[in-house]
């Protein structure tokens, strides 16, 4: 309401304000050069943390005028680096004032200032540069437009420690990845979500950066150091080939990984201490330093967890987090060791208190702070509650016995923000690998009604866990499989079969893998049903070879007990004993090949499908091939094959077996019964005998 | 010092917990150590694996774990639940058993106490006590700390300096700076550097208290005295201040013991002139054991403005400075960088500031409880009351310090062979009959105001000098040296500004005693932040 009452107050300011701004531009166009300069030096000190006045300057076309100034090769040295001073200001205001600036092809001019032989005028137009870049609002890739200037940038490192403090900073705001580190998960592929983040750290790297920069990580300037030590963070993130460069790197005598440990000791500051510790997360992950290396284990890993404790910032706290559940990934000793670190299970319960009740009674400012890191702070602990219970089952239990955790986990696979929403999914995914918590807290919470919710029209990147996750709600000793099923999870399984994304393809047949096992019959036809004979043969020529492999699995899940057998095969007989055919003549490995023969016993051993493979000369010889295969799972495959078409006691067992025998399979049973491996000789004399009953 | 380590062989033959057996360290967590840290590597279990580690207070029940009893805490390895002196624990970390290395880490600054289990932090506890208890169970080797507690004392150590650094100083604009700058310009003007508190007052705009003609008398007498021409000293203190002696007649006779000194160093203006000297010609104040950076100054306070000015120095220049202004401050201090250099003794000890005249060798490691006085008391002993009792210290207290100079006054001894009185016998005449006077006055003065076994002592060491051939390097050849003239010159020098009714001390050394003080009182309280800051941290 103020505002509206202001509003015209305001303009009439406004317009003064604008007259006076006036003034300062038509300076910029006085004949006499030496006026130019002093009315662009009073400028300097009238824009000096004056946001207003900025945006006047810029409304009022200040900015091409300065920029011709400075391109200008009759203006002086001094008139061009003060009119990089200038525009260096007027950055440092708003993203619009960054917004304008770019518009004014702002760029390529500040960067062939940089050719200048003047120090200062480089270092002005490196400031200027420095500030544009860091701005969110610049796309980062304007700095490779020219391949010259990567290389003309090195070049400048050795100037001044101005010129290495604003480069460093360029670099690291120009290489940046989003902060997303990949899903590590078994059964998740490695997303690559920023197509550009390796390409600049490459071109970086491929000009010597690392060479360039790993001497200013001991400079003078605690400035310098700081950014020097950031562009490594950059540098190195999910970056093997950076990582393997850096662990070899010394300077004045001392490796890097010595120099970063002495970075994140205690009483440095804070920045220094989490951005080293950056740099050795990386450089772990890479597997450049060994997961229990003393500088991981005793260094970079309590570390993180400090940067976690309640005396942080909640930006740091945010970063130490995410960082910690990186390094922590894939290895338990390390999840175990930070398990009891410093209480940090109890810790991260903090990240779900903000905004605090007290932030809101008392102080507006610190509750809008607060509420802006709210949604950090959860996705971060969500993240670091995931890393930590991926492996070992005790560490699930004391995260799960931690105040209404699973509460949090429910509510935050609700929340309106996909980050914290993706992180409360990856959460609860790594907590389902706990057969006692799926039987216990998974079942008292009705976890999978609000799973089962965010699998509705969420993005891939939360259906791949998502649909991970339901895969282990769908274990058959799951109770929560039930009630899963009777919500329509048949057909949202069916549909994510028919993905482009391939692993929400490998999670959905996974799914329906599990599903099916032990099923009763129903549940098998819904399956088929839903699924559509088009769209299995779909799955079993997919070119993935999981896909492939988890329909088989399915096939082989739907194809178990006489009755369903049967029963499935009267149905679905001639395209099944289609697709069979097809796999065991197509170029597949021993693995999809075993499990289709693995099949084709299970059909052996219907009643009436049976005669689905008695009849197929093709399929009969086919298991006479692999009988003699050269892979002894093959030929055990085949023999089960046999064995459940030649068994006695069933109807018509003495025509199989005659015709197998006009075949030839007894001469080979005779000879696999005289085979080293015990499994092939037991299982042929036990195929034999029904011959001689 | 912040940790030790005892190699204490353990053995435990209890069967129920009931008789667990527990050593605990003899000696008691000093407060003024700040953070306590030690380790146990677990041999065996034993048994049934009942083993605990943490603090207690002494008297505590040693046939029980820690922390079930009263002012005790303890981490337990078998159920991995931490006891605040309750039989009931509260969940606090994993178990620990066999090969495992437990770490306890008392922090005395903020009261809390945390664990380590192989090298890592388990995570804070608050501890009820103020006072701090005592390590229980302590079975240490000779090793590197498993935890890398280094770190974290240099976390904390950082973040006392920070405290102090932000320490929040009055808001008015300029009143804070306007403050320091009279600090200094007093300072100046109290050890009568004239030129450069002329050119500081005139730089930072402020009036000088003191008559400039007044503190170039001062200076003058200063000199006279460095120079150890006493003679010539006192003959112009009487002119300038002519009640001044007469009124102080303790102080008038230590001047002359000091005059009778000179003459018999050869450096007094009766023996020179006596000796054939020219008294200008000489450099009477040649050889210094320390090196003196400004020429124009009187040597001993020249280095301090030197601190002040440019912000270098050395510590030995400040151990001159000190022990010219404040006994109270060095024997605080020369404990306290004992202990945080050398990490050995057991306890910041306290008592030699009450008891200032104790001999260096007594102040180490008599943790006794000699403490008895209050806190204004140490203020009045140590720093402000100098003039009275200043003297003696100050002598007793150089009596130490030379030892440690004696190397190099032998150096001296040896390049310039001195003779007794400068080698003259008129000039030895002259001494003796002057020690007569000496005598004289001494009986004098002890009819008059009472016996005096500080005087009685000083008269007693000067003319021990003469029962030895070569003086200078006799056991009492120390009073000989020209440092010991500071003393001397510093309480005269505060006898002529009291008479001016300005303050016997410059308030800048007061501030640094007081700082000091507090230090010391903060160790006593058991106030565990001093152990992270010292005075000298912030001379230069």
């Amino acid at each position: 309401m103020a505002c509206v009452l202001e509003a015209p107050l305001r303009m009439s300011v406004l317009s003064e304000v604008t007259a006076s701004s006036r003034h300062y531009v038509d300076r910029l166009f006085d004949l006499d050069p030496q006026k130019v300069l002093q009315g662009v030096i009073d400028m300097k000190n009238a824009v000096i943390g004056n946001n207003k006045q900025k945006a006047n300057l810029i409304v009022l076309g200040a900015v091409p005028r300065l920029l011709y100034l400075l391109q200008q090769e009759t203006s002086s040295t001094e008139l061009r680096t003060e009119c990089a001073v200038v525009l260096g200001s007027l950055a440092m205001g708003t993203e619009n004032n960054v917004k304008s600036l770019l518009d004014c092809h702002i760029i390529p001019a500040l960067l062939q200032g940089l050719l200048s032989p003047d120090l200062k005028f480089i270092e002005a137009c490196l400031r200027c540069l420095r500030t544009i870049f860091i701005s969110p609002v610049t796309p980062e890739d304007l700095l490779y437009t020219d391949a010259t200037v990567i290389s003309h940038l090195m070049a400048l490192l050795s100037r001044s420690r101005y010129t290495q403090e604003y480069i460093c900073q360029i670099f690291s705001h120009c290489c940046k990845l989003q902060h997303w580190h990949s899903c590590g998960f078994k059964s998740l592929p490695q997303p690559l979500l920023c197509a550009n983040g390796p390409d600049h750290q490459t071109i970086l790297f491929n000009h010597g950066a690392v060479q360039n920069i790993a001497h200013l990580l001991v400079s003078t300037s605690y400035k310098v150091r700081m950014q020097a030590l950031k562009c490594f963070s950059v540098l190195a993130f999910e970056n093997p080939q950076v990582s393997m460069t850096l662990v070899n790197v010394s300077v004045d005598g001392e490796l890097l990984p010595q120099i970063f440990v002495k970075m994140l000791q205690r009483d440095k500051p804070i920045e220094m201490q989490l951005t080293s510790a950056k740099c050795l997360t990386s450089m772990c992950r890479a597997g450049a330093i060994r997961t229990d290396d003393s500088c991981i284990v005793l260094k970079t890993l309590p570390c993180l967890v400090r940067m976690c404790s309640k005396e942080r910032l909640l930006e740091e706290r945010v970063e130490g987090a995410e960082t910690l559940a990186y390094l922590i990934e894939t290895d338990v000793e390390l999840q175990r060791i930070a398990s009891i670190t410093d209480h940090l299970i109890v810790m991260l319960a903090d990240y779900f208190k903000y905004p605090s009740s007290v932030s809101a009674i008392t102080d507006i400012k610190r509750l809008d702070h607060d509420l802006k890191h709210a949604h950090e702070l959860r996705q971060a602990a969500f993240k670091l509650y995931a890393s930590l219970g991926a492996n070992d089952e005790d560490i699930r239990k004391k995260i799960i016995e931690t105040e209404n955790m699973m509460d949090r986990i429910v509510n935050g696979l609700s929340e309106s923000s996909i980050k914290v929403r993706l992180a409360a999914v990856r959460c609860l995914h790594s907590l389902s690998r706990s057969v006692q918590q799926l039987r216990t807290s998974f079942q008292d919470h009705a976890v999978w009604k609000p799973l089962m919710k965010v699998l509705q029209n969420a993005p891939n990147e939360i259906l791949v866990v998502a649909s991970s996750t339901l895969c282990n709600l769908l274990l058959e000793f799951s109770p929560s499989k039930e009630p899963i099923l009777e919500s329509g999870a048949i057909e949202l399984l069916c549909s994510l079969t028919q993905s482009e994304n391939l692993a929400l393809r490998v999670n959905g047949i996974w799914a329906l893998m599990n599903m099916a096992f032990q099923a009763e019959q129903k549940i098998k036809s819904d399956i088929l049903r839903g699924l559509s004979t088009e769209q299995l043969f779909q799955l079993l020529s997919d070119s993935d070879v999981n896909v492939l492999m988890k329909t088989l699995g399915l096939l082989r899940n739907l194809l178990s007990t006489r009755p369903h057998i049967d029963h499935i095969m009267s149905t679905h007989g001639k395209q099944i004993m289609q697709a069979v055919t097809l796999i065991l003549e197509g170029e597949h490995n021993i693995e999809v090949k075993e499990q289709t023969l693995c099949i084709l016993a299970n059909i052996a051993d219907g009643t009436t499908a049976k005669e689905l493979i008695m009849t197929n000369d093709d399929i009969l010889q086919k298991i006479k091939y692999y009988m003699s295969h050269s892979n002894a799972k093959l030929q055990l495959a085949a023999m089960f094959c046999i064995s459940n078409l030649i068994w006695n006691e069933e109807e018509g067992s003495q025509e199989r077996q005659d015709k197998l025998r006009d075949m030839g399979i007894v001469d080979i049973l005779h000879k696999l019964s005289q085979s080293s491996d015990p499994n092939l000789c037991d299982k042929a004399k036990t195929a034999l005998q029904q011959y001689l009953a | 010092m912040y940790y030790r380590e005892i190699k204490i062989q353990t053995q435990c033959h209890g069967k129920t917990p009931k008789d667990a057996a527990s050593v605990r360290a003899t000696h008691p967590i000093p407060a003024a150590c700040g953070i306590y840290y030690f380790e146990v590597k677990i041999v065996s279990k034993g048994r049934d694996g009942y083993m605990g580690i943490g603090l207690s207070a002494q008297g505590v029940n040693m046939n029980r774990l820690p922390g079930w009893d009263k002012h005790s805490y303890g981490y337990h390895g078998d159920d991995g639940h931490s006891f605040c002196s309750s039989g009931t624990g509260q969940p606090y970390g994993p178990t620990f058993t066999t090969g495992d290395v437990i770490g306890c880490c008392v922090n005395l600054i903020n009261n809390t106490c945390f664990y380590t289990k192989n090298g890592h932090s388990l995570g804070m506890e608050k501890l009820g006590l103020q006072t701090p208890g005592e390590v229980v169970d302590a079975n240490f080797g000779q090793h590197p700390f498993v935890f890398d507690i280094e770190d974290y004392m240099r976390e904390w150590r950082t973040k006392i300096q920070a405290q102090i650094d932000r320490f929040p100083i009055g808001d008015r604009e300029g009143e804070w700076q306007t403050m320091i700058q009279k600090m200094v310009s007093s300072y100046l003007v109290h050890h009568g550097y004239c030129a450069t508190a002329e050119a500081f007052a005139r730089s930072t705009d402020q009036t000088v208290l003191e008559e400039l003609a007044s503190i170039k008398n001062r200076q003058r007498i200063q000199k006279l005295v460095l120079a150890g021409r006493m003679g010539e000293a006192i003959e112009t203190t009487q002119q300038l201040y002519p009640s001044l002696l007469e009124r102080n007649p303790n102080l008038l006779f230590a001047l002359k013991v000091r005059q009778f000194i000179e003459m018999v160093n050869g450096t007094d203006s009766e023996v020179r002139c006596l000796g054939g000297h020219s008294p200008k010609s000489q450099d009477s104040y040649p050889v210094s054991p320390r090196s003196f950076s400004s020429p124009s100054m009187s040597p001993s306070h020249g280095m301090n403005i030197h601190n002040l000015a440019t912000g270098k120095g050395s510590s030995t220049h400040f151990s001159g400075f000190e022990s010219s202004c404040s006994n109270g401050v060095i024997s605080n201090k020369a404990h306290q960088s004992y202990c945080h250099s050398k990490h050995t003794t057991t306890s910041l000890n306290v008592p030699e500031l009450n008891n200032i005249n104790v001999s260096r060798s007594q102040q180490v490691n008599s943790y006794t409880s000699n403490d008895v006085d209050m806190e204004t008391d140490h203020y009045s002993n140590g720093v402000a009351e100098t003039s009275s009792n200043g003297f003696l210290n100050g002598s007793s207290k150089h009596d130490h310090e030379m030892e440690e100079c004696d190397t190099e006054m032998e150096v001296d001894s040896s390049q310039l062979r001195r003779q007794l009185c400068g080698g003259s016998q008129a000039a030895i005449e002259r001494m003796i009959h002057f020690g007569r006077e000496l005598q004289a006055m001494s009986e004098q003065l002890r009819r008059e105001c009472g016996k005096n076994t500080a005087n009685k002592k000083m008269l007693k060491d000067a003319f021990s000098l003469l029962a030895y051939s070569d003086p200078w390097s006799s056991p009492v050849g120390n009073q000989l040296d020209p440092i010991q003239r500071e003393p001397v010159c510093s309480v005269l020098n505060s006898a002529i500004l009291e008479t001016h009714n300005l303050p016997k001390q410059p308030p800048l050394a007061l501030a640094m005693g007081q700082a000091s003080q507090c230090l010391g009182l903060m160790a006593r309280s058991g106030i565990g932040s001093c152990a992270f800051a010292t005075v000298e941290d912030y001379l230069h």
